[in-house]
C-alpha cells in the first residue's frame, strides 16, 4: 500500500467541572490541607466523597473529617511516568485507606523503589504548596512508619475561611496519529498536481469525490479512478458572517461564501468557499473553478472562482441537492 | 404474542438554563430523574433497568459518563445503558427503554437524557480540525444554511417564514416554565432585524446552548393501572439512519426521516397524520426546519409545509400545533433536546403540559434527528392504550 499519508493529530479542550455542594467541599478542603469524606446512613465514610450512596441511592450531605495518614490496601508500580502525572520520577500508583475512611483514594505514593512498597504500608499526605482546591493539592503520599491508625471521622460543616471551590478546569488532551486511508491519500496527491481525482463504484456508478474507498449506499469497496472538475456548479451555499472557531479559517474574512459545489463529472458536492465575486452576487447555479494555493498553503483548492459560463440550469444539479 | 403496551408515567425535566454551575453532571441527571419519579410517585427500587443517552463525550469532556452516573440514577444492581446517536439520542434513547418494557425484558424502565453544554463547546467540539482535511469551513449553521436555501429554491418559500417559527416558538416558551429562553419583549420585527449570521439563517432563528436533563419512567399495563396520574401510551414508535453524505441523498427532506415516520405511522394505524395528529414536537434547531420536516413527516405535501407555518395552522392555537413547549429553539442540551421533545408529545397527551397544553390533545408525534441529518427516532404516542 504505497504512500499512505499519516500525520499526528492532538486533540485536546480546557473542560469545566461543576464540582456541586460535595465535590465543593472535598475540593475546598483539600485547599485547607483538610480531607472530608461522608458518612452514609449505613454508617459507612467514603473518602473521596460521592454525593449519592453507592448502596441504596439515597442523598448524602453528612460530611466528615478524616486524617491525613493512611494505610495503603494495594498499588501498583509506574517506572515510566507520563505527562501530567503527578510525580515527573518513577512512583506507585497506591489505593490509601485514610484513617478513620472505611473506602480507599487513588494517589501517588513517593517512594525510592518497588521494594519500598507494600500493602499495609503506613502513608501520609503530602501536601503542594500552593495549592487552588484540586486533587492535585495532595501533591502525593510519603512512607510514615510511625504512625498508627486509630483516628475516627468526625462531623465537618463543610464551610471554610475564603472562597469556596465551586467548579474546576480539567484540561483534558488525547494523541492520535491520523490516517486518512488509500483513497483519501491518492485523491492528495493528485491534489498537489491540481487535479481532481474521484472513485467511481462499481454496482451503483455513482463517483465519489472526495473518495472514501467504498460506496456507502452500496457498500462494496471503490477502485476505478476518474477524474472531475476541476470546473463545477454551486449548488446551493450560505454568506456565513461570524467566523467558526477554528485556526485554520484565521485568515478568511467575514462575509464570506460557503458552497456546495458539484464538480463536472461528480455525483455528490463538495464543500469549498467561493471568492473573486462579490459575496452577495453569488447564486445557485453559478459556474466555478478552482484556485489553487500557494506553496505551502496546503492541498486543498484556496477557493472556488466563477469561469464566466453562463449559469446551469436548476434542472442539471437540483438531483444534488 | 403480541408486544406489551408501554405507558409513561412520570416524566421530569430540569429548568432548562445557560450554565448550571451548581450542580455536578450526576446532580443535574438526578434532579429530572427524581422529578420523573415523582410524577411516577415511584422509588429508586421499583425501576428495574435505566436508559441513558448523551450526545458525543466531547460535548462535555466526560468520556462515559455512564460509568460514573450509575448512583446518581439508582442503578447499582440493574442494567444500565447508553445510547449514542448525536442530536437524535434522546429520543433514541426513550426508544431503546421503551423496547425493553414492550419485549417484556423489563417491566419499569428510567430513561434519561441529558447535556451540560456550558462544560465545553460544542461548536469546538463538531469541528475537531483534522490532518488533510479541509477544515469545515462554517461551524453548525454554517452546515444547515445551504440545506434552507436549497429548501427555499425547491418550494418557493417566501424570505419571511423562517422568522415566523421563530416568534412562534419564543412565545411557546413563554408558556413553559422549563424554558431556556424566555424573551417577553419578543416581536416578530425583533426576530427579522436579528444579525444574519449564516445567510439565509438569522440569530434569532437559531438555537441556544443549554445545560438540561430530561427523564421519563416507562412501564407496562399492570404498572400504568398503579400510576397516579393518566399515562401516555406509546403507540408507534421507530428509529432510521442514513450516511451524512451519499450520491443521491436528499438532504432537504431525507429519506431516513421519511421512512422513520411511515413506520411509525403504519405502527399506529395513521393513515393521515395532518388530520389524524393533534400536536407536534419536532427538533427545529434552525427555524426553517419546522416547514422542512412538516414535509418529511408528510403533514404537507411536497413544498408546501411553509403554507401551514403561514397560514398559522403550527401555531398553539392553530389546527396542527407545533413545538409548543417553545421547542429547540427555546431550549437546547443537546443530549437531552430529543427527549424533551418525546416528553413533551406525552405530557400532550395526559394533560399535563400547564400553560402549553392543547386543549383535548390525545395524540401526539415525538421527532428527533441529529448529525449531518443521518438518525432520525420519532415515536406517536396517544391517550388510550394500544388496540393489541
Ligand atoms: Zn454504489
Amino acid at each position: 500500500m504505497p504512500d499512505v499519508l499519516s500525520a499526528s493529530m492532538v486533540v485536546e479542550f480546557p473542560f469545566t467541572r461543576s464540582l456541586g455542594p460535595v465535590q465543593s467541599a472535598f475540593l475546598t478542603g483539600l485547599r485547607e490541607r483538610t480531607v472530608l469524606g461522608v458518612r452514609t446512613t449505613a454508617g459507612t465514610v467514603l473518602v473521596p466523597p460521592v454525593e449519592y450512596d453507592p448502596r441504596t441511592a439515597e442523598e448524602i450531605r453528612d460530611l466528615v473529617e478524616v486524617a491525613a495518614t493512611g494505610t495503603v490496601t494495594t498499588w501498583a508500580w509506574n517506572p515510566a511516568p507520563r505527562r501530567g502525572q503527578p510525580l515527573a520520577t518513577p512512583f506507585a500508583w497506591v489505593l490509601v485507606r485514610l484513617d478513620g475512611a472505611d473506602t480507599a483514594l487513588l494517589h501517588a505514593l513517593d517512594a525510592p523503589g518497588p521494594e519500598a512498597v507494600r500493602t499495609g504500608l503506613r502513608v501520609r499526605v503530602r501536601w503542594a504548596a500552593d495549592r487552588t482546591g484540586a486533587i492535585t493539592d495532595i501533591a502525593c503520599f510519603e512512607p510514615d512508619e510511625g504512625s498508627t491508625p486509630g483516628h475516627r471521622a468526625r462531623p465537618h460543616s463543610g464551610e471554610f475561611a475564603g472562597e469556596a471551590v465551586t467548579g474546576i478546569v480539567a484540561p483534558a488532551r488525547l494523541d492520535y496519529t491520523y490516517t486518512p486511508g488509500r483513497a483519501q491519500s491518492a485523491y492528495l496527491a493528485a491534489l498537489a498536481e491540481h487535479r481532481v481525482v474521484g472513485e467511481r463504484c462499481p454496482r451503483c456508478r455513482k463517483v465519489y469525490v472526495p473518495p472514501r474507498g467504498a460506496c456507502p449506499t452500496c457498500g462494496v469497496a471503490t477502485a476505478e479512478r476518474v477524474e472531475v472538475g476541476p470546473r463545477g456548479t454551486v449548488t446551493t451555499f450560505c454568506v456565513v458572517n461570524i467566523k467558526a472557531k477554528n485556526a485554520m479559517n484565521d485568515a478568511i474574512e467575514v462575509p464570506y461564501v460557503y458552497a456546495h459545489i458539484a464538480l463536472d463529472g461528480a455525483d455528490l458536492p463538495l464543500h469549498g468557499r467561493i471568492g473573486g465575486i462579490p459575496y452577495d452576487r453569488v447564486r445557485m447555479g453559478l459556474r466555478v473553478e478552482p484556485v489553487w494555493p500557494g506553496p505551502g498553503a496546503g492541498r486543498h483548492p484556496d477557493h472556488y472562482r466563477p469561469t464566466g459560463e453562463p449559469d446551469a440550469d436548476y434542472d442539471t444539479y437540483k438531483e444534488l441537492l | 404474542m403480541p408486544k406489551e403496551p408501554v405507558a409513561v408515567v412520570g416524566i421530569g425535566q430540569t429548568r432548562h438554563t445557560a450554565a448550571r454551575r451548581d450542580v455536578s453532571l450526576a446532580g443535574l441527571v438526578r434532579e429530572a430523574a427524581r422529578r420523573a419519579l415523582d410524577d411516577a410517585e415511584l422509588t429508586w427500587a421499583d425501576v428495574d433497568a435505566v436508559v441513558i443517552g448523551k450526545a458525543p463525550d466531547f460535548f462535555e469532556g466526560v468520556m462515559m459518563p455512564e460509568l460514573y452516573l450509575a448512583d446518581a440514577l439508582g442503578a447499582v444492581g440493574k442494567p444500565l445503558l447508553r445510547v449514542h446517536t448525536a442530536g437524535s439520542v434522546g429520543g433514541s434513547t426513550a426508544l431503546v427503554a421503551a423496547n425493553l418494557v414492550a419485549a417484556r425484558v423489563r417491566r419499569t424502565v428510567l430513561t434519561v437524557a441529558f447535556e451540560k453544554q456550558s462544560e465545553s463547546n460544542a461548536m469546538w467540539g463538531l469541528s475537531l480540525p483534522v490532518p488533510f482535511q479541509q477544515p469545515l469551513l462554517a461551524g453548525a449553521g454554517g452546515f444547515f444554511a445551504p440545506h434552507v436555501r436549497a429548501y427555499m429554491r425547491r418550494s418557493g418559500a417566501p424570505a419571511a417564514i423562517g422568522s415566523l417559527v421563530a416568534y412562534k416558538d419564543r412565545r411557546n416558551a413563554l408558556k413553559n416554565p422549563y424554558a431556556h429562553l424566555h424573551e417577553h419583549d419578543i416581536t416578530l420585527e425583533k426576530v427579522q432585524a436579528s444579525p444574519m449570521l449564516w445567510d439565509p439563517i438569522r440569530y434569532s432563528e437559531t438555537c441556544p446552548s443549554s445545560d438540561g436533563a430530561c427523564a421519563m419512567v416507562l412501564t407496562d399495563r399492570a404498572g400504568a393501572a398503579r400510576a397516579p396520574r393518566p399515562p401516555a401510551w406509546v403507540h408507534g414508535g421507530a428509529m432510521r439512519s442514513e450516511p451524512t453524505l451519499f450520491a443521491g441523498k436528499d438532504c432537504v427532506s431525507p429519506r431516513a426521516g421519511k421512512d422513520c415516520a411511515a413506520d411509525v405511522y403504519r405502527q399506529a394505524g395513521v393513515t393521515d397524520p395532518r388530520r389524524q395528529i393533534d400536536a407536534v414536537e419536532m427538533y427545529v434547531p434552525f427555524s426553517w426546519y419546522e416547514p422542512m420536516w412538516l414535509e418529511n413527516l408528510g403533514f404537507a405535501a411536497e413544498g408546501e409545509g411553509w403554507k401551514l407555518t403561514e397560514a398559522g395552522v403550527t401555531e398553539l392555537d392553530g389546527d396542527l400545533p407545533v413545538n409548543m413547549s417553545g421547542g429547540v429553539l427555546s431550549t437546547n442540551p443537546i443530549g437531552a433536546s430529543g427527549m424533551i421533545r418525546f416528553a413533551e408529545a406525552a405530557l400532550q397527551v395526559r394533560g399535563q403540559a400547564g400553560e402549553h397544553q392543547v386543549p383535548g390533545a390525545r395524540t401526539a408525534l415525538g421527532h428527533a434527528y441529529g448529525g449531518g441529518s443521518q438518525f432520525f427516532s420519532m415515536w406517536l404516542v396517544g391517550t388510550e392504550p394500544p388496540a393489541t
